[in-house]
């Protein structure tokens, strides 16, 4: 795979890290007992600890605690039995304690990795620097009026699990797959929703570019990306610029960066003279978080089956290739849907890539034209195995599925009601494709003609005509196989 | 680390707290004698010690995974300077 841009001079390899942050699925925040229901009415769930008020003092949810670790484990992750945390101080209208309390130099998760799968076959695995406990910030709104922010306190201080990564990712679609993949292994283990739309997942973007085999160039951060689109579009758009700077002789100056999502352009956020400086201490308000070998060991067996175990596992029972499994694997809804589908027939099973195909291709397309999720198809993975068996026992064409599929969208009847209703059995008899295959000979005489002089192209055309005949219920390689040797024997 | 004048200025600046010129001499003079005392320290060995982030023994006290659902928007937007439907207003913060 090439993986560089092309230069005036020379190539480009893009050097890419992402900070996830990962809202931890919890009913209350990280250190009071607010609720972090999403869409409530502005500032009802804050309380006295969310809004600094003077003597308030945090009390850290265990919950939140545990599901650090689990999305550790699930990452392949060193679990550390001791971290601290710190304050990260700055001053925002939307952080009223003037700080966040982070994890700086002790984080509760140290490096792990995840492997992400490509189209052909391949696989590369993305090194993890670390995940840590923070609170998050309250939300601005400051498009309502001219001369004021609005600044909303329900979000400050829901826990977030912040993943970083290692530069190891070298393309946008290599971002897009790494975020995927994270955000997969989070739903698998019921950690985090995933909702980018509602900010749930959002990403920051580390990125600089080199000519291949350098040492890495001067980085530009990109903030709070919430879809993997805007992930791609963001860092090819900075990438280009980072490289028209750099060929026209200049130098690239660290910056943070905004991406403005209807121009499609990034800029800087503040200038240089603001430059952070974020005097982390350890929060005197809170002590160590330990955790024993023994809870560790406790919340690793509670951990349900990873998406990669999972793959791992489809790969083998079902011969599936590495790409068509990690499909599966994406959503959890998905290899869930699999499952009941394919388990719904013992004969499924050796037609495992064609209940694959079906669902990821078809189905998914009449979803998305439709708008619904997996969760809600009018299929259900039973109706759907049902059709796949129709199709891996000849019973009816590929072709005639697709209308099946699309009727069982729409009627919810089950695959055979459809095909005995409407007669759509495949003819699988020989006498019959025989009896069609003369009719159309004979109805064009002067095509014959052109066809043994030598028009292959010709062929078809007869397939066609006969197909109309059988209102395309004729078996396909059938019709082929008689139509050549009878026109051959006319020869 | 001796601490002049741009020093307690940045530090001033980050901690948004306006110091005029009397008072910033004032308090590089405090904050050196505070340093140079500290500076004893250096004296210790501390090779292989890790640094100490609490001085006490028990351990983090941890809550469950509760919530209390309680219409706080009144009671925290009380003190306010400015509002409007809920939000505190404050002045343009554009980034």
């Amino acid at each position: 795979m090439n993986n560089l841009i092309k230069g005036e001079k020379h190539d480009w390899e893009m050097v890419i890290g992402l900070e996830i942050h990962a809202q931890v699925k919890s009913k209350s925040k990280l250190f009071s007992s607010s609720s972090t229901k999403f869409g409530s009415s502005p500032n009802s769930q804050v309380s006295l600890v969310d809004a600094a008020m003077p003597g308030m003092l945090p009390v850290i949810n265990k919950y939140c605690v545990e599901q650090a670790v689990k999305t550790g484990v699930g990452l392949n992750a060193k679990i550390n039995n001791y971290s601290v945390f710190d304050r990260k101080n700055y001053f925002y209208a939307d952080l009223p304690q003037g700080y966040q309390i982070s994890q700086y130099k002790y984080p509760i998760v140290g490096e792990g990795k995840v492997t992400i799968d490509f189209k052909d076959g391949t696989s590369k695995d993305i090194r993890i620097v670390r995940l840590h406990l923070e609170q998050d910030a309250g939300k601005s709104l400051h498009d309502q009026n001219p001369s004021k922010t609005y600044v909303d306190l329900n979000r400050s201080g829901v826990a977030l699990m912040e993943i970083v990564s290692e530069p190891d990712i070298r393309t946008p679609d290599e971002a897009g797959m790494y975020i995927s993949k994270i955000r997969s292994i989070l739903m698998y283990l019921d950690t985090c929703d995933g909702n980018m739309q509602e900010g749930s997942l959002r990403a920051d973007v580390n990125i600089s570019v080199r000519k291949p085999g350098d040492e890495y160039g001067t980085r530009c951060e990109i903030k709070n990306l919430n879809s993997i689109k805007f992930i791609k579009q963001a860092i090819n758009y900075e990438a280009k610029r980072q490289i028209e700077i750099l060929e026209s002789g200049g130098s690239i100056e660290q910056n943070t960066m905004l991406f403005n999502t209807s121009t499609g352009k990034t800029r800087p956020m503040r200038n240089k003279e603001e430059a952070h400086d974020y005097r982390y201490f350890p929060d005197p308000d809170l002590l160590p978080l330990e955790i024993s070998k023994d809870e560790i060991e406790r919340i690793k067996s509670s951990i349900p089956e990873l998406p990669d175990e999972l793959k791992n596992k489809f790969i083998e029972t079902y011969k599936l290739s590495n790409y068509d499994a990690s499909l599966l694997i994406a959503e959890k809804q998905t290899s869930d849907y699999f499952n009941r589908s394919i388990n719904s027939d013992p004969e499924l099973k050796n037609h495992a890539k064609l209940v694959v195909n079906w669902i990821t291709s078809e189905l998914f397309s009449l979803l998305n034209k439709n708008n619904l999720d997996l969760n809600n198809s009018p299929v259900s993975p039973e109706n759907l195995g049902q059709l796949v068996k129709l199709i891996s026992t000849n019973e009816i064409s590929g072709k005639i599925a697709k209308d099946v599929l699309e009727d069982m969208f729409s009627t919810r009847k089950t695959a055979r009601q459809i095909v005995d209703e409407k007669g759509l059995q495949q003819v699988t008899d020989h006498g019959e494709i025989e009896k069609v295959i003369d009719e159309v000979i004979a109805d064009n005489p002067k095509m014959v003609e052109q066809y043994l002089a030598g028009k292959d192209k010709l062929l078809g055309f007869f397939v066609g005509q006969a197909m109309k005949l059988t209102k395309g219920k004729a078996n396909p390689k059938m019709l082929n196989d008689i139509l050549k040797s009878k026109l051959n024997k006319k020869n | 680390m001796k601490i002049d004048k741009d020093t307690i200025n940045k530090i001033a600046r980050l901690s948004r707290i306006k110091l005029d010129d009397k008072e910033s001499e004032d308090y590089i003079k405090d904050l050196n004698s505070i340093l140079d005392w500290v500076e004893q320290l250096n004296e210790v060995n501390t090779e292989n010690v890790e640094p100490l982030s609490n001085i006490s023994s028990s351990t983090l006290p941890k809550r469950e995974d509760v919530s209390k659902d309680v219409n706080s928007s009144e009671e925290i937007l009380e003190n306010a300077p400015d509002k409007l439907e809920g939000f505190f207003a404050v002045p343009k913060v554009v980034e």
